[in-house]
């Protein structure tokens, strides 16, 4: 039998049949919701007299454009009130279960599957938003889709898909100390361009992947579409069952003992060909900070803004200076030397337990500075108890920080959490594109670690340095 | 599902790489339920300055460009987020072809699933149909059923689709009903799969 990698055969496992004209009809597992993506597609359902096929593997909750201060089941914004009572609705029909704003289970999807189990390891996962491949650190195969794919999923429990290809990133060598998962992405990102993994499925492996916990894996998998990778994923080993067993939805019992047996198969076979390979020496990387307005133009915090001649070609020559005018940077100014008014500690990327404690680690004893506002945004309800329970929020209010209620939050400001128009931020999300964060508002990408210090220093520092106070 | 067999139309060019799908439709306007009403907010934040006046330095404002439906766009177009209402603001827009050296993946899936046509061309015809722009405006005769984009001097270029999303592009059919008719085998599978688990 040919050597087959993880991603083939999660691939082979969930297709249905070969369809008309080469086309492939995919089984979904598990099928995650937000209002954001999903009122047109419920409404499709309505339109053609549709039902959901299967509800029992449809999740919903509301994250993306939901309040994360004062009382939340009263939202102020007409708009937002309507999409969100949408969702309920269209739950309640379709008897969809939903985790709303009052659940103790809520927040943002990708952090709330993971956290009660649903995420397993062999499982094709969907959901409207690109960062679904988060998922994929379980060993599953997950990626984002379109509103119209919802529909499909919703309507039939399958998609069509065309196979994309396979890459193979290898982290070699162990991560330094203050070089967290974020850092990771960021280099691969750095080095293979915001298009470097298109059409393809990513498989993180590695010496230096191994040694992360399944939050950081996450992190990992969560900005492969920043690379434009359909979905990223790592095979599961012990952390993987260790941090599965005994939650809420995982198999129980002899069911348990039957699923860890076959989640252990779940590796690429010896010899399996990738269409593409990268290597990555882990233990050359630094705390990564973006300049830029994409994922890509993103440097170590040792280094230097870079000009516009960088560019090997018109074209990135163009993108530089368009983004340098953007930022408000020159050229060769030190990354040490860009200050910040703003930090905002969240996101599906980043604000996980570990997220959390990593930068009330580097907080503890500080205050943060006088021309920063701070904030901290739980990834989900039960983060932000469990972090309450450890005494992190105080550690975060004395220093000034302001801690918030569970939500997407600034990563994208649907919300009011927006920068307002020039404000610098040091942001633990995704996406530094122009006005992601709020029209006219400047991104730098970095980890829970360097954006704290920053918020501290008032300008990043090289969290390598930092004198902790613990 | 709108179906797409062969569009003549003028072409508007934005020759920006890696535009993302942020710029498309930033995310106030995510908020509305319907599938409609987004063509006046297409490239919000790049089409109008601060006191909501269109901007013209933004290419699409060009007067030339009125009544484009076909967009020349740089590589990697559609990146970032799969809202697919930058497909609805599109197409409502009157895009009904996009023209470019590389797309994200999800995007150009939402573009296929509504009707609007993502053609991949080599850089060097990219070049060759950039270079007709700056020489004033032009029209482009896309052609799904022969794979094809010709225009007046003698352009000529062929183009790849998967062979079954060109049937459902050139039919106009409804991909959800066809796999809805394959219930036999999904609730075979999903028999075996309970077993075999």
């Amino acid at each position: 039998m040919t050597a087959r990698t993880l991603f083939d055969k999660i691939w082979d496992r969930h297709l249905l049949c070969n369809g008309p004209e080469g086309s492939s009809l995919l089984y979904i597992d598990l099928h995650l919701v937000h209002e954001v993506t999903s009122p047109q597609a419920f409404e499709g359902l309505r339109i053609a007299k549709r039902k959901v096929r299967r509800p029992e593997l449809t999740f919903a909750t509301l994250d993306h454009n939901i309040p994360t201060t004062g009382n939340r089941m009263v939202l102020e914004d007409a708009l937002a009130r309507t999409q969100v009572e949408a969702l309920r609705k269209n739950c309640r029909e379709f008897d969809v279960p939903l985790f709303d704003l009052d659940a103790p289970e809520q927040g943002i999807v990708h952090v709330i599957g993971p956290e009660l189990g649903l995420t397993q390891p062999g499982m094709t996962i969907v959901c409207g938003d690109s960062h679904t491949s988060t998922h994929g650190a379980f060993g599953a195969l997950a990626f984002g889709i379109g509103t119209s794919e919802v529909e499909h999923v919703l309507a039939t429990q399958c998609l069509v898909q065309k196979k994309p290809k396979s890459m193979l990133v290898r982290f070699t060598g162990a991560t330094g100390a203050g070089v967290t998962a974020k850092d990771l992405i960021l280099a691969l990102i750095a080095q293979i361009g915001i298009d470097g993994a298109t059409g393809h499925v990513i498989e993180y492996a590695g010496e230096a992947i191994r040694a992360l916990s399944m939050e950081a894996r996450m992190t990992v998998c969560n900005m492969s579409i920043e690379g434009g990778a359909r979905a990223g994923m790592i095979a599961p080993d012990q952390t993987t069952f260790d941090y599965l067993k005994g939650r809420r939805f995982a198999p129980q019992g002899e069911a348990w003992e039957k699923a860890e047996k076959q989640w252990a198969t779940l590796q690429s076979d010896p010899g399996a060909k990738f269409d593409s390979t990268v290597d990555i020496n882990a233990a050359q990387i630094a705390p990564f900070v973006t300049w830029g307005t994409n994922p890509g133009m993103a440097a170590p915090v040792t280094g230097e803004v870079p000009g516009p001649d960088r560019g090997v070609n018109d074209s990135e020559r163009n993108s530089i200076a368009r983004a340098l005018e953007y930022m408000g940077l020159s050229a060769h100014t030190r990354i040490e030397d860009i200050s910040v008014d703003r930090v905002f500690i969240g996101s599906c990327t980043n604000a996980r337990l570990e997220d959390i404690r990593s930068a009330a680690r580097v907080v503890k004893g500080y205050r943060i500075s006088k021309s920063v506002q701070g904030m901290i945004v739980p990834g989900s309800q039960q983060v932000k108890r469990a972090a309450e329970k450890e005494g992190l929020h105080r550690i975060f209010t004395e220093a000034g920080f302001e801690w918030r209620e569970s939500g997407c939050s600034m990563c994208l400001g649907m919300n009011a959490d927006r920068l307002k128009p020039g404000e610098r931020c040091a942001s633990t999300s995704n996406r530094n594109f122009e006005g992601r964060q709020g029209a006219g508002g400047r991104t730098h990408l970095v980890s829970p670690a360097m954006a704290a210090a920053a918020a501290v220093a008032g300008r990043f520092v090289d969290v390598r340095n930092w004198h902790y106070k613990d | 599902m709108q179906s797409f067999t062969v569009h003549t139309g003028i072409v508007a060019a934005l020759q920006r790489d890696n535009v993302d799908t942020d710029q498309i439709i930033p995310k106030q306007f995510l908020k509305r339920i319907e599938r409609t009403g987004y063509g006046d907010v297409l490239f919000f934040d790049w089409r109008y300055d601060r006191d909501s006046c269109p901007d013209p330095s933004f290419p699409l404002n060009a007067p030339q460009y009125r009544g484009a439906t076909i967009l020349l766009a740089g590589k990697n177009f559609g990146c970032g987020s799969s809202r697919e209402h930058a497909v609805w603001a599109l197409r409502d827009y009157g895009f009904r072809a996009i023209i470019a050296p590389s797309f994200a993946d999800i995007f150009a899936n939402n573009c296929l699933k509504n009707g609007v046509l993502t053609v991949v061309l080599p850089p060097a015809e990219i070049a060759q149909l950039n270079a007709r722009d700056a020489a004033g405006l032009y029209r482009l005769k896309v052609d799904l059923e022969q794979c094809q984009v010709s225009g007046d001097g003698g352009f000529q270029a062929k183009f790849q689709i998967d062979a079954f999303t060109r049937t459902c592009l050139l039919e106009g059919l409804d991909e959800i009903g066809m796999t809805l008719k394959r219930e036999a085998e999904i609730a075979r599978y999903e028999r075996t799969r309970q077993v075999g688990l």
